[in-house]
């Protein structure tokens, strides 16, 4: 099918969105718009050292305040069995994991880390009174350079006595073997630098306790995560905990985390009795909510001299920061199963190393781990293509698995689904003219213009899940990563989608609907999709990984056709037919070739709920369905990027960004669209702009966002976006996640267009972010060190 | 802590507040007033979120005290449109998928309809540089530029190089 041609059902179609006239009448309902009778408002006393000892808190003038309720320490905690979760025991590697506390015990590891709470009437008063919460600090050593760690003291956790966190490889052939037979070896130091997910809501909980019952809003992507471990370290049957993720204000991976402060304000309102409500400042949000990439690697890539690829070797010191997060040190390993890219190489391995320091733990971050690993692929593989006079398209294309080689193993094991890259490619040189590009890139020089082009060819493994890969017996993430779905159809034969993912921008609720809707023969408004609310439906796995539509929309699918395969038993024995010869069509479900006579779903809900069904059958019309799929997915593309960089003042403009996806089979293409604009400025983002930094004594110099640079609308161009289609084989829609897809590819299709502008100049290669400074020294020095 | 009175017109309705003299405009609005369609997203007037009108025009309600607002008209988006009386940069935002989790969205529409009021044709770039002081994580502002420039009877161009 081509991108043009429109769908005779709602899939495929462009669909403005179900979720949008409350958002854009200010409607929505979001964690601080939320106001419960007798409710009382935290906040946070939090380490202003990198590492100290805490050898006394003073709470009580913060206490004998107006308005304040109760100020808590660590010390008040002891009701609480076990610290904060790390979900990752990958079988036969042993992962440090020190102790990480709600309420800091007795001493800090970074700064922001939490040491008391303070409790009162209003917003404000809370505030104040922090300010009154005296706390003796003993410092430290500090260590904040995570090569620095790695080699030895100061120890970020003495009882440790090492800041490695653990070792974990993941090889394919024979990566010496390789090198041996290739004609051109290139090695770089690549740095994926530290950045924020920095979504424009913060986070924010309300925690209201009633004796047996907890329920937690919080802005958070993993609802069903936070209900288990908030019932599992306050001692809560799980039943008897509920968490609403409402409306949330984007999350980029920030919000796929179990945080201290959600069991803090769950704990304080069992304690107080009454209501509990904390609002993140971006001040906190910038030092305390987890961060992403800070991968200092070592590559080599080896090449013949046609340029075919022989080994890939890299070696990844990622740095964790002070603690282990839920998922922290599996993060880089996201990005050794995709090590060789979209490329045939036989020889590929992957050595990381996590560290600890005195800085904000890691995590994901949209993409995690992917970008790092494309970025260390793509330019690595420009500059081969350099060394061996090869064009970056030649030796791309060179280098493709061939979309005849699908399903394809990698020489790692893992097994890609479905490709076409030399599609993508082609496609992508319909938008972009090289030999003109090159031609006026040459006149341009002339005239002391640096233009440059560079692409990205890329694939990614997403839609996390399946259990068997991603559990406890496989890569080792406690947790089962399917998905769940319910349907109902109410007797007015209205439907509800209820999802166990938990979307919060992605547009789902219209993604969903429109799949429902063409199943069950009814206009996509009738189907409400809810979500978000452990109460409501299903245990489910939430949304993270560009999972929710390749899993989530599966069991949706699946959930689905169990409903539809009851109405073709009803309609049959209402029309006196085979249920096999039942077939949906023009809003009503009747017997092939006799549209005239059929059933819209509402008269077989009406059929369903008064009990006049065929004998043995259960009442009502309602299925649920657990998908488990039997491998990931992975989208590809190509990127290009044109930039013009200013040799003057070093500053980068970026001109054209084109964007050729493939994400299998299109649900809503402009969703996809969305998800590709917003996640190539998150990858351009961290390419030009965005750079979480630590001074040496591990104060955070980027604490809000005067100082972290987020792109305007004012630095950015229009995006150019087009598609191919190559069905994913293992859904039963084709479809493949895409939420991730931009910023996997976006970071190095900047970063070689820079370069590609500044070859002349004798600049081989500058590590992001590439800012103005950066760039002018690379330039002055000729050749960036790297 | 002591308080002072404020009058306040609110999207056409009078509000008299006993308010401290250091409470925001926003929490004004999202506290006192329960309108929470005005939102919060840093601390440091960066990121645009709470963008409401003041006598018309976009002010950032985080900038600015609720005393210094006393007998002014404000409007905010509740003020701007209803589900069924949409303004036209609301009526974009949603036929151009000008917005993804929601967060931003207030401030950005607010943004563009003061803009459109002061410039009804505004260029691309004219449109990229009004919403330079509002953020948004979700769009890349693709479709915001898009959405605006829509509302204003134009197309975004393919190409802004």
């Amino acid at each position: 099918m081509s991108v043009a041609e429109q769908p005779s059902g709602n899939v495929g179609k462009v669909m403005r969105r179900k979720e949008d006239p409350p958002l854009i009448t200010g409607k929505g309902r979001y964690v601080d718009d939320i106001t419960l009778p007798g409710m009382l408002w935290a906040s946070f006393v939090r380490s202003p050292e990198a590492h100290a000892t805490i050898t006394s808190i003073d709470t009580s003038a913060a206490a004998a305040r107006e308005g304040i309720t109760a100020v808590f320490t660590g010390a008040d905690m002891t009701d609480v069995p076990a610290p904060l979760p790390m979900a990752w025991a990958p079988p036969g590697v042993q992962v440090n994991n020190p102790e990480h506390w709600a309420l800091a015990k007795d001493a800090v590891k970074h700064v922001g880390d939490p040491v008391a709470v303070v409790i009162g009437e209003d917003r404000y008063a809370v505030q104040d009174a922090v300010e009154d919460v005296f706390v003796d600090y003993e410092p430290l050593p500090v260590v904040v350079d995570p090569e620095q760690a790695i080699a030895g003291e100061p120890f970020v956790h003495d009882s440790l006595g090492t800041n490695r966190v653990h070792e974990w490889s993941l090889a394919g052939g024979d990566v010496e073997a390789g090198f041996a037979e290739a004609d051109v070896v290139v090695e770089r130091r690549v740095v994926n630098h530290r950045i924020a997910g920095a979504p424009i809501e913060c986070r924010g909980v309300i925690a209201e306790y009633r004796p047996g019952q907890l329920t937690l809003y919080s802005a958070t992507q993993v609802p069903h995560f936070v209900r288990l471990f908030m019932a599992l370290l306050l001692g809560i049957g799980e039943d008897r905990v509920r968490v609403i993720a409402p409306d949330v204000g984007g999350g980029f991976g920030q919000k796929l985390q179990v945080y201290g402060e959600e069991l803090v304000a769950c704990w304080a309102s069992r304690r107080l009795g009454v209501p509990v409500k904390w609002t993140e400042t971006r001040s906190e949000n910038m030092s305390v909510a987890h961060q992403g990439r800070d991968q200092i690697s070592r590559v080599r890539m080896g090449a013949k001299r046609d340029g075919t690829i022989t080994a890939f070797h890299v070696k990844i010191l990622a740095d964790f920061g002070a603690y282990n997060m839920i998922l922290t040190p599996l993060i880089p390993s996201l990005g050794a199963f995709v090590m060789g890219g979209c490329y045939k190489i036989p020889n590929v391995q992957t050595d990381i190393v996590g560290v600890f320091t005195n800085k904000c733990p890691t995590d994901a971050i949209r993409g995690a781990g992917r970008p790092e690993a494309t970025q260390m692929i793509e330019v690595t593989l420009d500059q081969v293509a350099h060394e061996l006079d090869m064009d970056p398209v030649e030796i791309r294309r060179r280098n493709f698995i061939p979309a005849e080689d699908f399903p394809a193993a990698t020489a790692t094991g893992v097994v890609y689904d479905s490709g076409n890259y030399d599609g993508t490619l082609d496609k992508l040189l319909e938008h972009v003219d090289v030999p003109a590009f090159r031609a006026e890139q040459e006149k341009l020089r002339s005239e002391g213009v640096y233009r440059g082009l560079g692409f990205c060819t890329w694939t990614e493994i997403c839609g996390l899940a399946p259990s068997r890969v991603t559990g406890p017996a496989g890569v080792g993430v406690q947790a089962g990563l399917w998905e769940s779905a319910m349907i109902r159809v109410h007797n007015t034969g209205a439907v509800t989608v209820y999802t166990g993912t938990s979307p919060h921008g992605q547009g789902l609720d219209t993604a969903f609907a429109q799949i429902v809707a063409d199943k069950l023969g009814v206009d996509p408004a009738v189907v409400e999709v809810v979500h978000g609310d452990t109460a409501i439906g299903p245990e489910g796995r939430n949304t993270y990984g560009s999972r929710s539509l390749a899993t989530g929309g599966e069991a949706v699918c699946k959930a689905t056709d169990k409903v539809v395969e009851k109405v073709k038993q009803i309609v049959a024995a209402e029309l006196e037919a085979a249920p096999e010869d039942i077939e949906v069509a023009g809003g009503k479900f009747s017997v092939k070739g006799s549209p005239d006579k059929g059933m819209a779903l509402a008269d077989v809900a009406g059929v369903a709920y008064i009990g006049a069904v065929p004998e043995g059958m259960e009442p009502g019309l309602e299925e649920t369905n657990f998908y488990d799929p039997e491998n990931f997915v992975f989208p590809f593309g190509a990127h290009a990027c044109i930039v013009d960089v200013d040799a003057e003042t070093g500053k980068v403009k970026v001109l054209r960004y084109v964007a050729v996806d493939d994400c299998g089979n299109p649900v809503n293409p402009l969703l996809i669209d969305g998800q590709i604009h917003g996640g190539v400025v998150h990858g351009i983002g961290q390419a030009l702009y965005e750079r979480v930094h630590y001074d040496a004594d591990g104060q955070l110099v980027t604490g809000t966002f005067v100082d972290y640079a987020l792109a305007t609308a004012a630095e950015l161009p229009n995006f150019e976006t087009d598609r191919t289609i190559t069905p994913s084989p293992v859904n039963s829609m084709g479809v493949k996640g895409v939420g991730e897809a931009g910023t996997i590819a976006a970071s190095a299709a900047v970063t070689n267009a820079v370069i590609d502008a500044l070859r002349p100049l004798g600049v081989d290669y500058i590590n992001m972010p590439l800012t103005p400074m950066r760039v002018w020294e690379a330039i002055n020095e000729g050749s960036a060190a790297s | 802590m002591s308080t002072v009175p404020v009058r306040l017109n609110v999207n056409g309705v009078k509000h008299t507040l006993e308010v401290e003299p250091r409470l925001l405009l926003v929490h004004a609005l999202r506290d006192k007033l329960a309108l929470t369609g005005t939102h919060v997203g840093c601390d440091t007037s960066n990121c645009g979120a709470c963008t409401v009108h003041l006598n018309g025009e976009a002010v950032k309600s985080c900038t600015m005290l609720a005393v210094q607002a006393d007998g002014e008209e404000v409007t905010t988006i509740e003020g701007l449109g209803t589900e069924d009386d949409l303004h036209p940069v609301q009526e974009a935002f949603w036929n151009n998928h000008g917005l993804q989790c929601g967060y931003c969205t207030p401030g950005m529409i607010m943004a563009g309809a003061a803009l459109l009021a002061e410039n009804p044709d505004p260029s691309e770039t004219e449109v990229r540089h009004a919403l330079e002081g509002n953020l948004c994580r979700c769009t890349g502002y693709h479709n915001i530029v898009k959405s605006i420039l829509d509302a204003a009877g134009r197309s975004s161009s393919e190409v802004s190089a």
